[in-house]
């Protein structure tokens, strides 16, 4: 928090932009939709547990329900039988959303280049950050995480008319 | 192209679809169809399930799989025999290292390939692990899936233990694999055989704190007695294996039946239930997390007495050691040949099972002669089981539903390869 | 409690049903019969009840194409049935060859219930038409999939493998979702 630390005095009060202001707010609880499909799902619930704990980094709860998430985290293979039900819950978000790629066979169809595989997620629905791996490493994934929200803080008022 | 992957697919059809499939009541509009789909937070992965409801009782169940279907066996079919071993790890991705060991094992049939001792206790050591690995997992998300959520925190503490030992033999933590036709991938390293006994000093009083937790918990009971429950008769006619069927009462496990990989060496029990509902396949995994442990410190004896070396040495199957190039004309050949196009397998057709966690794991291979087999198929076991959910499941209550999934203990990467 | 003593599959089923049983196999220990297609439900029904044999167990049921090859009269589909018997601890696996315009073979749920998804699965991947299945749909593709995924001729579907020399080529062609 370092707009906060900045100028906390005697006074309390803290001055900023609004960017920043609703950027840390967005990156501060981020709850991820619960969207895991294969063997990368067993490593983000890894991720979630106490060893590598995801909830410092504000992903507390993953919700079941789209409407309530504002982050899928894309964990496993998409088969083609898969992709329109990954397109519906995706249109469910409301934005501001954004999508984390997690393993290599969400970022581009992975070890299996056939006929059941769709080659990567960016097919169906636009993905912010790729996290590479088979499965990726929980810090692999804690620093796609954070990567987010590096990227989120940059965003201005013009990436926001267009969310 | 995007329309064609993002077009609605048909759960939009029409009700006379299913005739046949559910009761004649769903026609009439007297039960309710309800869809619990591909995506939810308690199916464990993605199984989607068309239920008919009169009220909160299930009438009918119909199981729907294929979302996750990656065509494994056809890609392994593409590849050279040592090359297919990468990609079974991601079949059963809780139990990597079962599939690769039935992979394996069906390609050493088919070559008349022997293993040598000190190999097979070394897989022992893993398949076990493995076991302790796939049944921590289960038991976190039943047990969070009924309510239970510290259960999952602390199986998952345990389980990155086993990650790490297998991070020490493989590189990788879950799919490294390991298993190699001929032996394992390379050697113990110096590291693991000290953090595997300290591992095994505390871990019996860890599954003493699980049990603490859930075995005579009333709230554990009532939710799963008497629900699930299945007879002997019925669960060997529709093909299960594994803890659901020794749930009910049927002791067969395939390491005491038809041993692999020197099981008859070992002294363990098979744990067996009586009731064949929810809580006796509960309790019979936990019983044989205890049984590996014994099997594992079994293992560790028998290491030092083991002869051979941990891969076999028959070099028109297995590439020669890199500090052997440099000495021998033959091995740079065998080099060559094994790396450029790989080793031949007649072309007949074998059938392998071994008892993966879940259940029976069985690799039917047919070789063509060449390098490239032909066909291989893997029987695993969530795809039986998942076929029985609709008989299990009827009539009791939808939340009834969640324990008999988490009991069978399916994964669906296991189901739809 | 007396076992009855185990028989010989191959020399059983050759006195009870001489003209059901075309051929055997063994290698590596593992026995295979080799049977006449319209009789598969018959022949499991036996196994599966005589004292002596009590196949009661099915394991799997596997497929294999034999494209471009064919085997024995010219077939190019090869379905096997393994088969396990508790009793005496010991496996079979009973073997049928389909011609590639004739792929049809009654179904064995009313002897083995778990045949059920086994038997959809080889319709869904190889084609095979089972008689008098109950509900002989696709299991593992989409409902409306075209063609058996695991013939030898239906390819593998692969996409290009990018390299710097084709990257831009490959990307102009693949769909990326915009929005």
């Amino acid at each position: 928090m370092g707009v906060v630390s900045s100028k906390l005095g005697n006074l309390g009060v803290v001055t900023t932009t609004l960017e920043q202001a609703v950027n840390w707010g967005r990156t501060g609880a981020m709850w991820p939709l619960l969207f895991g499909l294969a063997c990368c799902a067993i490593e983000m619930m890894s991720t979630q547990a106490s060893n590598y704990d995801m909830s410092r980094f504000g992903m507390e709860l993953n919700r079941a329900s789209p409407r309530q998430s504002d982050l899928i985290i894309v964990a496993g293979r998409v088969t083609r039988k898969m992709a329109p039900v990954l397109r519906q819950l995706y249109d469910q978000m409301a934005s501001p959303k954004y999508v984390i790629a997690m393993g290599d066979c969400a970022s581009c169809g992975g070890v299996y280049n056939n006929y059941a595989v769709v080659q990567g997620v960016d097919e169906i629905i636009p993905v912010d950050v790729y996290v590479a791996g088979c499965p990726p490493r929980p810090e692999q994934l804690i620093h796609g995480v954070l990567t987010l929200h590096e990227k989120v803080k940059g965003e201005r008022f013009a990436d926001w008319m267009s969310k | 192209m995007a329309q064609e992957l993002t077009r609605p697919t048909t759960w939009e059809g029409n009700v006379e679809e299913l005739r046949g499939l559910v009761s004649d009541r769903a026609l009439t509009g007297e039960t309710l169809l309800l869809n619990m789909g591909p995506h939810h937070p308690s199916t464990h992965g993605v199984l989607r399930l068309l239920l008919e409801l009169d009220g909160e009782e299930i009438v009918t169940c119909l199981p729907d799989v294929g979302f996750l279907h990656t065509g494994i066996e056809k890609n392994i079919e593409a590849k050279q025999y040592e090359k297919g071993v990468t990609l079974t790890d991601r079949i059963d991705y809780l139990a990597p290292m079962s599939n690769n060991t039935a992979f394996c094992m069906a390609v050493e049939k088919l070559a008349g390939l022997e293993v040598p001792e000190r190999a097979q206790v070394i897989r022992v050591i893993c398949l076990e692990l493995t076991r302790l690995n796939s049944h921590l997992v289960w038991l976190g998300t039943h047990a969070l899936d009924l309510g239970a959520m510290s259960v999952f925190l602390y199986a998952f503490r345990e389980r990155e233990e086993i990650l790490d030992m297998f991070e020490m033999l493989s590189g990788q933590r879950m799919m490294g694999s390991y298993m190699r036709p001929g032996g394992v991938w390379r050697d113990l390293p110096a590291e693991f055989l000290p953090k595997l006994e300290h591992f095994l000093s505390y871990f019996p009083r860890r599954v003493d704190d699980y049990e603490a937790l859930l075995t005579n918990n009333p709230l554990w009971i009532d939710r799963t007695q008497g629900i699930g429950i299945v007879e002997p008769e019925d669960a060997l006619a529709l093909g299960m294996s594994g803890p659901c069927l020794r749930g009910s009462g049927v002791n067969w496990d395939i390491r005491k039946a038809q041993p692999y990989m020197g099981y008859e060496q070992y002294d363990f029990d098979v744990p067996l239930g009586e009731h064949g509902d929810v809580y006796d396949r509960f309790y019979i995994r936990i019983l044989e997390m205890r049984q590996s442990v014994r099997i594992i410190e079994q293992a560790i004896k028998r290491l030092g007495g083991a002869k051979g070396s941990f891969r076999s040495e028959n070099r028109k199957f297995v590439p020669p050691p890199r500090a052997e190039l440099g000495r021998s004309m033959e091995a740079v050949i065998h080099h060559f040949k094994l790396w450029t196009e790989g080793f031949s397998l007649p072309d007949e057709e074998v059938y392998v099972a071994i008892e993966s966690p879940r259940g029976e794991l069985g690799c039917y291979m047919h070789g063509t002669g060449g390098s490239k087999p032909r066909r291989v198929r893997f029987k695993t076991p969530s795809f039986m089981h998942i076929s029985a959910l609709g008989k299990m499941s009827e009539g009791y209550m939808l939340a009834d539903l969640v324990a008999i999934i988490g009991s069978i203990d399916c994964v669906l990467g296991d189901s739809d390869r | 409690m007396n076992v009855p003593k185990a028989l010989d599959p191959a020399a059983a089923l050759k006195s009870a049903m001489p003209d059901a049983l075309l051929d055997t196999k063994t290698f590596r220990d593992e026995l295979t019969l080799i049977v006449e297609p319209s009789r598969i439900p018959q022949i499991l029904h036996y196994l599966r009840d005589t004292q002596g044999l009590i196949y009661n167990f099915l394991s799997d049921i596997s497929t294999v194409d034999y494209y471009p090859e064919t085997r024995m009269d010219g077939q190019r589909y090869g379905l096997s049935y393994h088969l396990y018997s508790m009793l005496y601890n010991r496996r079979l696996r009973v073997k049928v060859y389909l011609f590639e315009d004739d792929v049809t073979v009654p179904s064995c749920t009313e002897v083995f219930p778990g045949a059920n998804w086994l038997e959809r699965e080889a319709y869904d991947m190889m084609g095979i038409v089972f008689e008098g299945h109950p509900d002989l749909r696709r299991v593992l593709m989409p409902d409306d999939w075209d063609g058996h995924p695991h013939r030898r001729d239906y390819p593998l579907g692969y996409e290009q493998i990018m390299f710097s020399f084709n990257v831009e080529d490959i990307a102009k062609h693949k769909p990326f979702a915009k929005e």
